[in-house]
Protein backbone atom coordinates (compact mmCIF):
# COMPACT_ATOMS: atom_id res chain seq x y z
CA UNK A 1 0.00 0.00 0.00
CA UNK A 2 2.83 2.36 1.01
CA UNK A 3 4.54 1.43 -2.21
CA UNK A 4 1.59 2.35 -4.36
CA UNK A 5 1.31 5.70 -2.61
CA UNK A 6 4.93 6.53 -3.39
CA UNK A 7 4.29 5.40 -6.93
CA UNK A 8 1.41 7.81 -7.18
CA UNK A 9 3.55 10.71 -5.87
CA UNK A 10 6.31 9.90 -8.29
CA UNK A 11 3.92 9.62 -11.21
CA UNK A 12 2.21 12.90 -10.27
CA UNK A 13 5.48 14.82 -10.08
CA UNK A 14 6.55 13.31 -13.38
CA UNK A 15 3.38 14.66 -14.97
CA UNK A 16 3.70 18.17 -13.59
CA UNK A 17 7.46 18.59 -14.09
CA UNK A 18 7.25 19.77 -17.72
CA UNK A 19 4.79 22.51 -16.74
CA UNK A 20 6.75 23.48 -13.67
CA UNK A 21 10.02 23.75 -15.59
CA UNK A 22 8.40 25.87 -18.29
CA UNK A 23 6.52 28.11 -15.87
CA UNK A 24 9.59 28.58 -13.68
CA UNK A 25 11.46 29.88 -16.71
CA UNK A 26 8.77 32.11 -18.18
CA UNK A 27 6.90 33.30 -15.08
CA UNK A 28 8.54 32.56 -11.74
CA UNK A 29 12.08 33.67 -12.60
CA UNK A 30 10.99 36.85 -14.46
CA UNK A 31 8.67 37.82 -11.59
CA UNK A 32 11.37 37.38 -8.95
CA UNK A 33 13.89 39.17 -11.14
CA UNK A 34 11.39 41.96 -11.71
CA UNK A 35 10.87 42.29 -7.97
CA UNK A 36 14.62 42.69 -7.50
CA UNK A 37 14.64 45.33 -10.27
CA UNK A 38 11.83 47.17 -8.47
CA UNK A 39 14.15 47.63 -5.47
CA UNK A 40 16.70 49.61 -7.51
CA UNK A 41 16.64 53.01 -9.13
CA UNK A 42 17.35 51.61 -12.57
CA UNK A 43 17.19 53.84 -15.64
CA UNK A 44 18.47 52.45 -18.91
CA UNK A 45 19.40 56.00 -19.85
CA UNK A 46 21.94 55.90 -16.99
CA UNK A 47 22.85 52.20 -16.72
CA UNK A 48 26.07 52.92 -14.82
CA UNK A 49 24.14 54.46 -11.92
CA UNK A 50 22.00 51.82 -10.24
CA UNK A 51 21.57 52.45 -6.51
CA UNK A 52 19.66 50.09 -4.24
CA UNK A 53 16.64 52.00 -2.90
CA UNK A 54 14.70 49.17 -1.19
CA UNK A 55 11.03 50.19 -1.33
CA UNK A 56 11.94 53.69 -2.51
CA UNK A 57 10.33 53.23 -5.93
CA UNK A 58 7.08 52.17 -4.28
CA UNK A 59 7.21 55.19 -1.96
CA UNK A 60 7.82 57.50 -4.92
CA UNK A 61 4.84 56.01 -6.73
CA UNK A 62 2.55 56.46 -3.75
CA UNK A 63 3.41 60.17 -3.83
CA UNK A 64 3.23 60.43 -7.62
CA UNK A 65 0.01 62.19 -8.72
CA UNK A 66 0.50 61.13 -12.35
CA UNK A 67 0.51 57.48 -11.32
CA UNK A 68 -2.66 57.91 -9.26
CA UNK A 69 -4.31 59.78 -12.11
CA UNK A 70 -3.61 56.79 -14.37
CA UNK A 71 -4.98 54.41 -11.71
CA UNK A 72 -8.07 56.63 -11.52
CA UNK A 73 -8.53 56.41 -15.30
CA UNK A 74 -8.23 52.64 -15.19
CA UNK A 75 -10.75 52.57 -12.34
CA UNK A 76 -13.14 54.75 -14.34
CA UNK A 77 -12.70 52.59 -17.43
CA UNK A 78 -13.28 49.44 -15.37
CA UNK A 79 -16.32 50.75 -13.51
CA UNK A 80 -17.95 52.12 -16.66
CA UNK A 81 -17.27 49.18 -18.96
CA UNK A 82 -17.94 46.40 -16.44
CA UNK A 83 -21.21 47.89 -15.22
CA UNK A 84 -22.44 48.53 -18.77
CA UNK A 85 -21.41 45.02 -19.80
CA UNK A 86 -23.21 43.47 -16.84
CA UNK A 87 -26.43 45.44 -17.40
CA UNK A 88 -26.45 44.94 -21.15
CA UNK A 89 -25.26 41.32 -20.90
CA UNK A 90 -27.98 40.47 -18.38
CA UNK A 91 -30.66 42.15 -20.50
CA UNK A 92 -29.57 40.30 -23.64
CA UNK A 93 -29.32 36.98 -21.76
CA UNK A 94 -32.85 37.41 -20.33
CA UNK A 95 -34.09 38.25 -23.81
CA UNK A 96 -32.39 35.26 -25.43
CA UNK A 97 -33.75 33.02 -22.68
CA UNK A 98 -37.29 33.68 -23.92
CA UNK A 99 -38.97 31.70 -26.68
CA UNK A 100 -39.40 33.58 -29.96
CA UNK A 101 -38.81 32.96 -33.66
CA UNK A 102 -35.22 33.61 -34.72
CA UNK A 103 -33.83 33.02 -31.22
CA UNK A 104 -31.44 30.30 -32.43
CA UNK A 105 -29.86 32.55 -35.06
CA UNK A 106 -29.52 35.40 -32.58
CA UNK A 107 -27.83 33.15 -30.04
CA UNK A 108 -25.34 32.12 -32.72
CA UNK A 109 -24.69 35.68 -33.87
CA UNK A 110 -24.11 37.05 -30.38
CA UNK A 111 -20.66 35.44 -30.25
CA UNK A 112 -19.35 37.53 -33.18
CA UNK A 113 -18.00 40.61 -31.33
CA UNK A 114 -16.20 38.41 -28.82
CA UNK A 115 -14.56 36.34 -31.59
CA UNK A 116 -13.24 39.36 -33.48
CA UNK A 117 -9.61 39.92 -32.36
CA UNK A 118 -9.21 42.81 -29.91
CA UNK A 119 -6.91 44.79 -32.18
CA UNK A 120 -9.29 44.36 -35.14
CA UNK A 121 -12.11 45.61 -32.95
CA UNK A 122 -9.91 48.55 -31.98
CA UNK A 123 -9.11 49.62 -35.56
CA UNK A 124 -12.76 49.08 -36.50
CA UNK A 125 -13.97 51.51 -33.81
CA UNK A 126 -11.15 53.93 -34.49
CA UNK A 127 -12.32 53.99 -38.11
CA UNK A 128 -15.97 54.41 -37.10
CA UNK A 129 -15.09 57.31 -34.77
CA UNK A 130 -12.74 58.90 -37.34
CA UNK A 131 -12.90 62.71 -37.31
CA UNK A 132 -12.81 63.17 -41.10
CA UNK A 133 -14.52 60.15 -42.65
CA UNK A 134 -15.97 58.16 -39.72
CA UNK A 135 -19.30 56.34 -39.93
CA UNK A 136 -20.47 57.81 -36.61
CA UNK A 137 -20.05 61.33 -37.96
CA UNK A 138 -21.77 60.37 -41.24
CA UNK A 139 -24.69 58.76 -39.43
CA UNK A 140 -25.22 61.56 -36.91
CA UNK A 141 -24.97 64.17 -39.66
CA UNK A 142 -27.59 62.40 -41.76
CA UNK A 143 -29.86 62.06 -38.73
CA UNK A 144 -29.43 65.76 -38.04
CA UNK A 145 -27.95 65.23 -34.57
CA UNK A 146 -24.79 67.16 -35.43
CA UNK A 147 -24.32 69.78 -38.11
CA UNK A 148 -20.62 69.20 -38.69
CA UNK A 149 -18.15 66.36 -38.22
CA UNK A 150 -16.71 66.00 -34.71
CA UNK A 151 -13.23 64.91 -33.57
CA UNK A 152 -14.51 62.26 -31.17
CA UNK A 153 -11.24 60.62 -30.21
CA UNK A 154 -9.17 63.76 -29.81
CA UNK A 155 -11.43 65.33 -27.18
CA UNK A 156 -10.70 64.20 -23.61
CA UNK A 157 -14.30 63.63 -22.49
CA UNK A 158 -15.53 61.67 -25.49
CA UNK A 159 -12.31 59.73 -26.06
CA UNK A 160 -12.43 57.69 -22.85
CA UNK A 161 -16.16 57.00 -23.11
CA UNK A 162 -15.91 55.87 -26.71
CA UNK A 163 -13.13 53.43 -25.77
CA UNK A 164 -15.52 52.14 -23.11
CA UNK A 165 -18.14 51.71 -25.86
CA UNK A 166 -15.68 49.72 -27.98
CA UNK A 167 -14.89 47.49 -25.01
CA UNK A 168 -18.60 46.99 -24.27
CA UNK A 169 -19.20 45.85 -27.85
CA UNK A 170 -16.27 43.43 -27.72
CA UNK A 171 -16.83 41.91 -24.26
CA UNK A 172 -20.60 41.84 -23.70
CA UNK A 173 -21.03 38.45 -25.47
CA UNK A 174 -18.87 36.82 -22.79
CA UNK A 175 -21.20 38.18 -20.11
CA UNK A 176 -24.26 37.06 -22.11
CA UNK A 177 -23.01 33.48 -22.29
CA UNK A 178 -22.24 33.26 -18.57
CA UNK A 179 -25.69 34.59 -17.65
CA UNK A 180 -27.48 32.53 -20.29
CA UNK A 181 -25.89 29.33 -18.99
CA UNK A 182 -26.88 30.21 -15.43
CA UNK A 183 -30.44 31.08 -16.51
CA UNK A 184 -30.98 27.72 -18.20
CA UNK A 185 -30.19 25.92 -14.92
CA UNK A 186 -33.05 27.65 -13.07
CA UNK A 187 -35.98 25.20 -13.04
CA UNK A 188 -39.24 26.51 -14.54
CA UNK A 189 -41.08 24.98 -11.60
CA UNK A 190 -39.74 27.76 -9.35
CA UNK A 191 -41.33 30.42 -11.52
CA UNK A 192 -44.60 28.49 -11.72
CA UNK A 193 -44.72 28.14 -7.94
CA UNK A 194 -44.14 31.89 -7.62
CA UNK A 195 -46.92 32.59 -10.11
CA UNK A 196 -49.31 30.33 -8.18
CA UNK A 197 -48.42 32.30 -5.05
CA UNK A 198 -49.42 35.46 -6.89
CA UNK A 199 -45.94 36.92 -7.49
CA UNK A 200 -45.59 39.21 -10.51
CA UNK A 201 -42.80 39.08 -13.07
CA UNK A 202 -40.74 41.74 -11.31
CA UNK A 203 -41.05 40.03 -7.96
CA UNK A 204 -40.02 36.64 -9.24
CA UNK A 205 -37.08 38.30 -11.02
CA UNK A 206 -35.99 39.86 -7.72
CA UNK A 207 -36.65 36.82 -5.58
CA UNK A 208 -35.72 33.94 -7.89
CA UNK A 209 -33.63 35.05 -10.86
CA UNK A 210 -31.24 37.52 -9.23
CA UNK A 211 -30.33 35.36 -6.18
CA UNK A 212 -29.76 32.29 -8.36
CA UNK A 213 -27.56 34.31 -10.70
CA UNK A 214 -25.23 35.25 -7.85
CA UNK A 215 -22.44 32.81 -8.87
CA UNK A 216 -22.66 34.09 -12.45
CA UNK A 217 -22.37 37.68 -11.20
CA UNK A 218 -19.28 36.73 -9.22
CA UNK A 219 -17.59 35.15 -12.24
CA UNK A 220 -18.44 38.05 -14.51
CA UNK A 221 -17.27 40.70 -12.05
CA UNK A 222 -14.00 38.99 -11.20
CA UNK A 223 -13.00 38.04 -14.75
CA UNK A 224 -14.08 41.29 -16.39
CA UNK A 225 -12.60 43.52 -13.68
CA UNK A 226 -9.25 41.76 -13.89
CA UNK A 227 -9.19 42.24 -17.64
CA UNK A 228 -10.62 45.76 -17.78
CA UNK A 229 -8.23 47.11 -15.17
CA UNK A 230 -5.35 45.96 -17.38
CA UNK A 231 -6.79 47.36 -20.63
CA UNK A 232 -4.00 48.13 -23.07
CA UNK A 233 -4.64 47.06 -26.68
CA UNK A 234 -7.70 49.29 -27.20
CA UNK A 235 -5.93 52.31 -25.73
CA UNK A 236 -2.72 51.75 -27.68
CA UNK A 237 -4.53 51.49 -31.02
CA UNK A 238 -7.37 53.97 -30.56
CA UNK A 239 -5.73 56.93 -28.80
CA UNK A 240 -2.19 56.05 -27.72
CA UNK A 241 -3.06 57.37 -24.26
CA UNK A 242 -4.11 60.78 -25.61
CA UNK A 243 -5.53 63.34 -25.96
CA UNK A 244 -3.48 65.11 -23.28
CA UNK A 245 -3.16 61.81 -21.35
CA UNK A 246 -6.95 61.61 -20.98
CA UNK A 247 -6.93 57.87 -21.76
CA UNK A 248 -3.57 57.03 -20.19
CA UNK A 249 -4.66 54.13 -17.96
CA UNK A 250 -2.26 52.53 -15.52
CA UNK A 251 -0.93 49.74 -17.79
CA UNK A 252 -0.30 52.31 -20.50
CA UNK A 253 1.48 54.55 -17.98
CA UNK A 254 3.64 51.58 -16.94
CA UNK A 255 4.33 50.79 -20.59
CA UNK A 256 5.46 54.37 -21.24
CA UNK A 257 7.65 54.59 -18.10
CA UNK A 258 9.25 51.24 -18.89
CA UNK A 259 9.67 51.24 -22.64
CA UNK A 260 9.75 54.94 -23.58
CA UNK A 261 11.44 56.55 -20.56
CA UNK A 262 13.29 53.30 -19.73
CA UNK A 263 12.70 53.74 -15.99
CA UNK A 264 12.87 50.02 -15.35
CA UNK A 265 12.82 50.22 -11.55
CA UNK A 266 9.72 52.44 -11.50
CA UNK A 267 7.99 50.32 -14.14
CA UNK A 268 8.63 47.15 -12.17
CA UNK A 269 7.24 48.69 -8.98
CA UNK A 270 4.16 49.86 -10.90
CA UNK A 271 3.47 46.42 -12.29
CA UNK A 272 3.44 44.96 -8.78
CA UNK A 273 1.14 47.67 -7.48
CA UNK A 274 -1.26 46.91 -10.35
CA UNK A 275 -1.24 43.22 -9.40
CA UNK A 276 -1.95 44.20 -5.81
CA UNK A 277 -4.95 46.31 -6.85
CA UNK A 278 -6.34 43.43 -8.89
CA UNK A 279 -5.84 41.00 -6.02
CA UNK A 280 -7.63 43.33 -3.57
CA UNK A 281 -10.54 43.84 -5.98
CA UNK A 282 -10.93 40.08 -6.58
CA UNK A 283 -10.90 39.32 -2.86
CA UNK A 284 -13.45 42.09 -2.26
CA UNK A 285 -15.79 40.62 -4.86
CA UNK A 286 -15.47 37.14 -3.43
CA UNK A 287 -16.21 38.45 0.07
CA UNK A 288 -19.17 40.47 -1.22
CA UNK A 289 -20.77 37.98 -3.55
CA UNK A 290 -19.25 34.65 -2.69
CA UNK A 291 -20.47 34.29 0.88
CA UNK A 292 -23.74 32.62 -0.02
CA UNK A 293 -22.68 30.65 -3.05
CA UNK A 294 -23.38 26.99 -2.53
CA UNK A 295 -21.77 25.58 -5.66
CA UNK B 1 -39.28 41.93 -32.76
CA UNK B 2 -37.96 45.45 -32.27
CA UNK B 3 -35.60 44.14 -29.60
CA UNK B 4 -34.25 41.58 -32.07
CA UNK B 5 -33.58 44.25 -34.68
CA UNK B 6 -31.80 46.50 -32.17
CA UNK B 7 -29.73 43.57 -30.92
CA UNK B 8 -28.70 42.50 -34.42
CA UNK B 9 -27.79 46.08 -35.31
CA UNK B 10 -25.65 46.36 -32.17
CA UNK B 11 -23.86 43.06 -32.77
CA UNK B 12 -23.41 43.14 -36.52
CA UNK B 13 -23.65 46.81 -37.47
CA UNK B 14 -20.08 47.88 -36.65
CA UNK B 15 -18.54 44.74 -38.12
CA UNK B 16 -20.69 44.98 -41.24
CA UNK B 17 -19.29 48.47 -41.75
CA UNK B 18 -15.77 47.03 -41.57
CA UNK B 19 -16.69 44.50 -44.26
CA UNK B 20 -18.33 47.18 -46.44
CA UNK B 21 -15.28 49.41 -45.99
CA UNK B 22 -13.02 46.58 -47.13
CA UNK B 23 -14.84 46.27 -50.48
CA UNK B 24 -15.27 50.02 -51.06
CA UNK B 25 -13.02 52.32 -53.03
CA UNK B 26 -11.20 55.04 -51.13
CA UNK B 27 -13.20 57.78 -52.84
CA UNK B 28 -16.50 56.29 -51.69
CA UNK B 29 -15.23 55.93 -48.12
CA UNK B 30 -13.90 59.47 -47.94
CA UNK B 31 -17.00 61.20 -49.26
CA UNK B 32 -19.10 63.08 -46.71
CA UNK B 33 -21.28 61.38 -45.62
CA UNK B 34 -19.81 58.04 -46.69
CA UNK B 35 -21.52 55.82 -49.26
CA UNK B 36 -23.14 53.23 -47.00
CA UNK B 37 -23.52 50.84 -49.92
CA UNK B 38 -20.62 50.97 -52.35
CA UNK B 39 -21.68 51.63 -55.93
CA UNK B 40 -18.66 49.73 -57.24
CA UNK B 41 -17.74 47.02 -54.76
CA UNK B 42 -14.26 45.61 -55.33
CA UNK B 43 -12.11 42.84 -53.93
CA UNK B 44 -8.95 44.67 -54.98
CA UNK B 45 -7.75 45.25 -51.41
CA UNK B 46 -8.00 41.56 -50.60
CA UNK B 47 -6.10 40.71 -53.76
CA UNK B 48 -3.38 43.17 -52.80
CA UNK B 49 -3.02 41.51 -49.40
CA UNK B 50 -2.23 38.13 -50.93
CA UNK B 51 -0.45 38.92 -54.19
CA UNK B 52 3.30 39.34 -53.80
CA UNK B 53 5.18 42.55 -54.47
CA UNK B 54 2.79 45.10 -55.82
CA UNK B 55 4.55 48.42 -55.95
CA UNK B 56 3.05 51.44 -54.28
CA UNK B 57 1.56 49.55 -51.34
CA UNK B 58 2.45 50.33 -47.75
CA UNK B 59 4.94 47.96 -46.10
CA UNK B 60 2.19 46.67 -43.82
CA UNK B 61 0.00 45.69 -46.76
CA UNK B 62 2.94 44.09 -48.55
CA UNK B 63 3.98 42.07 -45.53
CA UNK B 64 0.51 41.19 -44.28
CA UNK B 65 0.63 37.64 -45.64
CA UNK B 66 3.82 37.00 -43.67
CA UNK B 67 2.10 38.27 -40.55
CA UNK B 68 -0.75 35.81 -41.20
CA UNK B 69 1.79 33.02 -41.61
CA UNK B 70 3.60 34.00 -38.39
CA UNK B 71 0.32 34.11 -36.49
CA UNK B 72 -0.79 30.74 -37.85
CA UNK B 73 2.50 28.98 -37.05
CA UNK B 74 2.84 30.51 -33.59
CA UNK B 75 -0.82 29.98 -32.61
CA UNK B 76 -0.94 26.35 -33.75
CA UNK B 77 2.39 25.50 -32.08
CA UNK B 78 1.35 27.16 -28.83
CA UNK B 79 -1.97 25.30 -28.89
CA UNK B 80 -0.37 21.88 -29.40
CA UNK B 81 2.36 22.34 -26.78
CA UNK B 82 -0.07 23.81 -24.25
CA UNK B 83 -2.58 20.98 -24.69
CA UNK B 84 0.01 18.21 -24.33
CA UNK B 85 1.96 19.67 -21.41
CA UNK B 86 -1.16 21.14 -19.80
CA UNK B 87 -3.23 17.95 -20.00
CA UNK B 88 -0.53 15.88 -18.25
CA UNK B 89 -0.33 18.37 -15.36
CA UNK B 90 -4.07 18.89 -15.20
CA UNK B 91 -4.57 15.14 -14.82
CA UNK B 92 -2.16 15.07 -11.88
CA UNK B 93 -3.91 18.03 -10.21
CA UNK B 94 -7.40 16.63 -10.83
CA UNK B 95 -6.84 12.97 -9.97
CA UNK B 96 -3.66 12.21 -8.07
CA UNK B 97 -2.74 12.86 -4.48
CA UNK B 98 0.66 14.29 -3.78
CA UNK B 99 2.19 16.69 -1.27
CA UNK B 100 1.82 20.34 -2.32
CA UNK B 101 -0.92 19.60 -4.85
CA UNK B 102 -3.36 22.39 -4.01
CA UNK B 103 -0.61 24.93 -3.18
CA UNK B 104 1.10 24.43 -6.55
CA UNK B 105 -2.22 24.60 -8.40
CA UNK B 106 -3.20 27.79 -6.57
CA UNK B 107 0.19 29.28 -7.40
CA UNK B 108 -0.23 28.48 -11.08
CA UNK B 109 -3.76 29.92 -11.22
CA UNK B 110 -2.71 33.04 -9.29
CA UNK B 111 -0.24 33.96 -12.07
CA UNK B 112 -3.29 34.94 -14.12
CA UNK B 113 -3.65 38.03 -11.95
CA UNK B 114 -0.25 39.39 -12.92
CA UNK B 115 -0.13 41.95 -15.69
CA UNK B 116 2.07 40.78 -18.57
CA UNK B 117 4.33 43.77 -18.15
CA UNK B 118 5.60 42.45 -14.82
CA UNK B 119 7.54 39.69 -16.59
CA UNK B 120 8.59 41.58 -19.70
CA UNK B 121 11.81 43.27 -18.66
CA UNK B 122 13.47 40.07 -17.46
CA UNK B 123 12.11 38.05 -20.37
CA UNK B 124 13.52 40.63 -22.76
CA UNK B 125 17.00 40.20 -21.29
CA UNK B 126 16.74 36.39 -21.30
CA UNK B 127 15.41 36.16 -24.86
CA UNK B 128 18.10 38.52 -26.04
CA UNK B 129 20.78 36.27 -24.53
CA UNK B 130 19.22 33.23 -26.19
CA UNK B 131 18.97 35.05 -29.55
CA UNK B 132 15.20 34.58 -29.50
CA UNK B 133 14.14 38.20 -29.95
CA UNK B 134 12.06 38.70 -33.09
CA UNK B 135 11.63 34.95 -33.66
CA UNK B 136 8.53 32.77 -33.77
CA UNK B 137 10.11 30.36 -31.26
CA UNK B 138 10.51 33.25 -28.84
CA UNK B 139 6.84 34.19 -29.23
CA UNK B 140 5.80 30.57 -28.59
CA UNK B 141 7.75 30.58 -25.32
CA UNK B 142 6.23 33.92 -24.28
CA UNK B 143 2.66 32.91 -25.11
CA UNK B 144 2.98 29.73 -23.04
CA UNK B 145 3.24 31.97 -19.98
CA UNK B 146 -0.49 32.77 -20.23
CA UNK B 147 -1.85 29.75 -22.13
CA UNK B 148 -0.35 27.07 -19.88
CA UNK B 149 -1.79 28.27 -16.54
CA UNK B 150 -5.14 28.74 -18.27
CA UNK B 151 -5.06 25.22 -19.77
CA UNK B 152 -4.09 23.58 -16.47
CA UNK B 153 -6.96 25.39 -14.77
CA UNK B 154 -9.63 24.63 -17.35
CA UNK B 155 -8.55 21.03 -18.03
CA UNK B 156 -8.29 20.01 -14.38
CA UNK B 157 -11.87 21.26 -14.08
CA UNK B 158 -12.93 19.07 -16.99
CA UNK B 159 -11.05 16.01 -15.72
CA UNK B 160 -12.80 16.28 -12.35
CA UNK B 161 -16.16 15.88 -14.07
CA UNK B 162 -15.20 12.42 -15.45
CA UNK B 163 -16.63 9.82 -13.05
CA UNK B 164 -13.81 8.34 -11.00
CA UNK B 165 -15.47 4.91 -11.10
CA UNK B 166 -14.76 4.55 -14.80
CA UNK B 167 -11.08 5.11 -14.18
CA UNK B 168 -11.04 2.81 -11.16
CA UNK B 169 -12.65 0.06 -13.19
CA UNK B 170 -9.86 0.36 -15.74
CA UNK B 171 -7.25 0.38 -12.94
CA UNK B 172 -8.69 -2.81 -11.45
CA UNK B 173 -8.42 -4.41 -14.87
CA UNK B 174 -4.69 -3.80 -14.57
CA UNK B 175 -4.31 -0.58 -16.54
CA UNK B 176 -1.64 1.81 -15.28
CA UNK B 177 -2.35 5.44 -14.33
CA UNK B 178 -0.95 6.50 -17.68
CA UNK B 179 -3.12 3.91 -19.47
CA UNK B 180 -6.20 5.14 -17.63
CA UNK B 181 -5.35 8.71 -18.62
CA UNK B 182 -5.03 7.85 -22.29
CA UNK B 183 -7.80 5.24 -22.59
CA UNK B 184 -10.44 6.60 -20.23
CA UNK B 185 -9.94 10.20 -19.17
CA UNK B 186 -8.70 11.81 -22.38
CA UNK B 187 -11.32 10.28 -24.74
CA UNK B 188 -14.10 11.20 -22.32
CA UNK B 189 -12.85 14.75 -22.00
CA UNK B 190 -12.51 15.28 -25.74
CA UNK B 191 -15.07 18.12 -25.65
CA UNK B 192 -13.03 19.78 -22.90
CA UNK B 193 -9.84 19.42 -24.91
CA UNK B 194 -11.50 20.89 -28.01
CA UNK B 195 -12.84 23.82 -26.06
CA UNK B 196 -9.51 24.44 -24.29
CA UNK B 197 -7.74 24.20 -27.66
CA UNK B 198 -10.02 26.81 -29.20
CA UNK B 199 -9.54 29.20 -26.29
CA UNK B 200 -5.78 28.79 -26.46
CA UNK B 201 -5.67 29.30 -30.22
CA UNK B 202 -7.89 32.38 -29.99
CA UNK B 203 -5.86 33.86 -27.14
CA UNK B 204 -2.62 33.29 -29.07
CA UNK B 205 -4.12 34.77 -32.24
CA UNK B 206 -5.33 37.79 -30.24
CA UNK B 207 -2.11 38.51 -28.34
CA UNK B 208 -0.76 41.99 -28.92
CA UNK B 209 1.37 43.20 -26.00
CA UNK B 210 4.13 40.55 -26.11
CA UNK B 211 4.77 40.76 -29.87
CA UNK B 212 4.59 44.56 -29.73
CA UNK B 213 7.67 44.50 -27.50
CA UNK B 214 9.39 41.35 -28.72
CA UNK B 215 9.13 41.52 -32.52
CA UNK B 216 10.55 44.13 -34.85
CA UNK B 217 10.41 42.62 -38.35
CA UNK B 218 8.11 40.38 -40.35
CA UNK B 219 10.34 37.44 -39.47
CA UNK B 220 8.02 37.07 -36.48
CA UNK B 221 5.55 39.98 -36.40
CA UNK B 222 2.02 38.54 -36.03
CA UNK B 223 -1.30 39.85 -37.33
CA UNK B 224 -2.39 42.06 -34.38
CA UNK B 225 0.84 44.07 -34.55
CA UNK B 226 0.56 44.35 -38.35
CA UNK B 227 -3.05 45.55 -38.02
CA UNK B 228 -2.09 48.17 -35.45
CA UNK B 229 0.50 49.51 -37.90
CA UNK B 230 -2.18 50.10 -40.52
CA UNK B 231 -3.86 52.48 -38.09
CA UNK B 232 -0.66 54.14 -36.95
CA UNK B 233 0.26 55.70 -40.30
CA UNK B 234 -0.37 59.29 -41.22
CA UNK B 235 -1.94 58.59 -44.61
CA UNK B 236 -4.13 55.63 -43.73
CA UNK B 237 -5.41 53.42 -46.53
CA UNK B 238 -8.77 52.83 -44.83
CA UNK B 239 -9.97 50.17 -47.23
CA UNK B 240 -6.73 48.19 -46.94
CA UNK B 241 -6.88 48.44 -43.16
CA UNK B 242 -10.47 47.20 -43.19
CA UNK B 243 -9.56 44.32 -45.52
CA UNK B 244 -6.71 43.36 -43.18
CA UNK B 245 -9.10 43.43 -40.24
CA UNK B 246 -11.60 41.21 -42.02
CA UNK B 247 -8.93 38.68 -43.02
CA UNK B 248 -7.45 38.68 -39.50
CA UNK B 249 -10.81 37.89 -37.95
CA UNK B 250 -11.67 35.01 -40.30
CA UNK B 251 -9.89 32.23 -38.32
CA UNK B 252 -11.26 33.08 -34.85
CA UNK B 253 -14.75 33.96 -36.13
CA UNK B 254 -15.02 30.71 -38.08
CA UNK B 255 -13.82 28.72 -35.07
CA UNK B 256 -16.31 30.52 -32.85
CA UNK B 257 -19.26 29.79 -35.12
CA UNK B 258 -18.31 26.16 -35.83
CA UNK B 259 -17.42 25.23 -32.26
CA UNK B 260 -19.84 27.54 -30.47
CA UNK B 261 -21.22 24.73 -28.30
CA UNK B 262 -17.74 23.79 -27.08
CA UNK B 263 -16.86 27.39 -26.37
CA UNK B 264 -19.97 27.87 -24.27
CA UNK B 265 -19.35 24.67 -22.30
CA UNK B 266 -15.80 25.84 -21.76
CA UNK B 267 -16.87 29.28 -20.58
CA UNK B 268 -19.51 28.00 -18.28
CA UNK B 269 -18.23 24.73 -16.82
CA UNK B 270 -14.54 23.98 -16.66
CA UNK B 271 -13.32 27.42 -17.53
CA UNK B 272 -14.95 29.58 -14.98
CA UNK B 273 -15.74 27.23 -12.12
CA UNK B 274 -12.50 28.32 -10.49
Amino acid sequence: MRDSRWQEYRFAYLLIIPSLVLLSGIILYPILDNFVISLYKYDLTKPWFRPFVALGNYQDLIHNPEFWASVGRAAYFTAASVSLEVILGLAIALFLNMQFPGRGILKTLVILPWAVPTVVSAIMWKWIFDANYGALNGLLLQLGVINQYQAWLTRPITAMNLIVAADVWHQTPFVVFIFLAALTTIPDALYEAARVDGAGALRSFQRITLPLLRPAFLIVFVVRTMEAFRVFDLIYVMTGGGPANATQVVTYYTYVSTFSYLHLGDGAAQSFLVSAFILVLSVAYIKLLGSQVEY
Amino acid sequence: MLASVVLVAFIIGPYLWLIISSISSTSELTSVPPHWIPTQPTLAKFQQLITPDITGLSETAQMFKFAMLNSAIVSVTVTVITLVVGALSAYAFARLNFPGRSQILMGIIATRMLPAISTMISLYVVLKKLNLLDTRAGLVALYLSFTLPFAIWILSGFFQTIPKELEEAARIDGTSHLGALFRVVLPLSAPGLVSAGIFIFMAAWDEFFFPLIFTSTYAAKPVPVAISEFAGRHAIDYAAMAAGGVVASIPPVLLAFIFQRYIITGLTSGGVKG
